[in-house]
């Protein structure tokens, strides 16, 4: 368990009443958003368990949908997000499903647009979250830290070839989160670290051959 | 240095000759690589921010999602405009502020989660109402703040913070102990005086179940933040006049943790038993839910 600092105790300044079903649906939208990075046409969001048969009384679905608009979970707008002017730019729909498999409080979020993404997260308690899964692979994303992940083929040493890179241009792993659907196939890194990666670096990243896909995916 | 029990702050405050929140402000700037007087700008940002959630809450009737609650804080400050109370001025502000803060919170108001949404009306209120009464600058309040927040992390260090892992002792409670040590260290406690005040409000709570009725932050939890405030002041009285916890408050936390492995899961926020099931529970989930 990551152990709490002073300030995760005295914040966050947010829109009541819940910091798991309110503050922590605004942070699992936001962070989908940063991820996702287009404007989608439409958005469907599968709430599960105690998120589908508490969440109207706690605001959920308005956080999640602001969230999703870009706004702070200290955003007063999201009160009345439904019958504001920015949530008529998208459509949205809500569906709701009991699944004992899902944590408590999750959600699985369907961006469809230019592109269509698939993110399944998870509010873990006290407003913090946790994405667990992006289209098909799994990972562990937190919105506490700027993080890369990267989409590549499944062959030795491709770990070693960013961090070395990282290294180089001294950056410092904060966790590495791998996953592949099949030996050889396509894998994944969700690498988080401390303080930023600049454009340029990123860039050569996606150079590195056998990378497929390359998203730096800023911290909430 | 990590500090992960209140055995090793009193050490360190004590070898250092150094008050809590002196340490405490010390750490986190480290641990974000930022000043000092960053992380009290931080702090004097939540500070405001609770101050704000007092005065709108102060004067809103809006009702909450569920119809349950909203109107009470109005309700205290009409009695007492005619009716003072028994204790004075500042207990009336404690009890009209920490619910001013829950009612903000439950009609989607804005507030600072100190621990958590559901208690973040116990601290503000108790350190706005007696700042307001007795005259405490802004510096000594974010001393205070940051006091509450060091007392806050230690316990989060053991024990989970959240209803649904320990119960309410573990929110509402640990918010009490906050606000004790926050109120202490302003009225100049020593470094023991805070960590007794903290530990005699934490034994008081001990068990304190989560069984909200219809899974709402808001029937038992509203009324629960005043209820709160006011204990936590009682165990500050205590602590500055030198009475002492006989447990010491790790061990109390121990017994905190203990208690809310065994506590029932029905209990933990899962609104399986408890208030949540009496028969008016029922009807409640009923109407809101359907």
């Amino acid at each position: 368990m990551k152990k709490s600092t002073l300030f995760d105790i005295i914040s966050p300044i947010m829109i009541g009443p819940s910091s798991s079903h309110t503050a922590g649906a605004v942070r699992l939208g936001l962070l989908a958003r940063n991820i996702y990075k287009n404007t989608p046409k439409k958005v469907i969001f599968k709430l599960y368990n105690s998120y589908a048969h508490t969440g109207k009384g706690h605001g959920t679905e308005k956080g999640l949908l602001a969230g999703v608009l870009g706004l702070s979970v200290e955003d007063r707008r999201i009160k009345d997000i439904f019958e504001s002017d920015i949530a008529k730019t998208i459509e949205y729909e809500f569906q709701y499903q009991d699944n004992f498999k899902y944590h408590p409080n999750a959600v699985d979020i369907t961006f469809i647009g230019e592109n269509k993404m698939f993110i399944s997260g998870e509010s873990v308690g006290a407003g913090e979250i946790a994405i667990r899964q992006i289209n098909d692979f799994h990972v562990k994303l937190t919105g506490k830290y700027n993080t890369l992940l990267i989409v590549h083929r499944d062959k030795p040493g491709m770990i070693s070839q960013v961090s070395s890179l990282l290294q180089y241009h001294n950056i410092n792993i904060a966790s590495l989160f791998c996953d592949r659907s099949a030996k050889g196939q396509q894998a994944s890194m969700v690498i988080s670290i401390d303080g930023h990666i600049s454009d340029d670096i990123i860039e050569i990243v996606e150079e590195i051959p056998e990378i497929y896909f390359v998203s730096y995916i800023k911290k909430l | 240095m990590n500090i992960n029990t209140f055995e090793q702050l009193h050490e360190i405050c004590i070898s250092q000759n150094k008050k809590i929140y002196e340490i405490a402000q010390e750490n986190m700037a480290k641990e974000a690589d930022i000043t000092v007087e960053e992380v009290r700008a931080f702090t004097n940002r939540s500070l405001f921010a609770m101050k704000e959630a007092i005065q709108t809450g102060l004067t809103s009737k809006e009702l909450s999602l569920s119809q349950m609650c909203g109107q009470d804080c109005g309700k205290v400050q009409k009695r007492f405009r005619q009716t003072p109370a028994i204790f004075g001025k500042t207990f009336e502000k404690i009890i009209t502020y920490a619910l001013a803060t829950s009612e903000e919170n439950i009609r989607m108001g804005k507030i600072v989660a100190c621990p958590t949404a559901g208690s973040c009306g116990i601290l503000p209120s108790t350190l706005v109402a007696i700042s307001e009464d007795f005259d405490y600058s802004e510096k000594v309040q974010i001393d205070a703040l940051i006091t509450a927040g060091e007392i806050g992390r230690i316990i989060s260090n053991k024990v989970a913070l959240a209803g649904a892992v320990a119960g309410c002792q573990a929110e509402c409670g640990t918010a009490a102990a906050m606000s004790a040590a926050a109120i202490c260290q302003m009225r100049g406690g020593t470094v023991s005086q805070v960590l007794n005040a903290a530990a005699l409000t934490l034994k008081n709570i001990l068990g304190l179940t989560c069984d909200p009725v219809a899974g709402l932050v808001e029937v038992p939890c509203v009324k629960r933040n005043p209820i709160m405030a006011v204990l936590s002041i009682t165990a500050v009285e205590l602590a500055l006049s030198g009475v002492e916890s006989k447990i010491p408050i790790d061990e109390v936390i121990d017994a905190m943790e203990q208690t809310g492995a065994l506590m029932s899961p029905t209990l933990k926020e899962s609104s399986q038993a408890g208030l949540a099931t009496t028969k008016t529970g029922m009807e409640v989930q009923k109407r809101v839910f359907g």
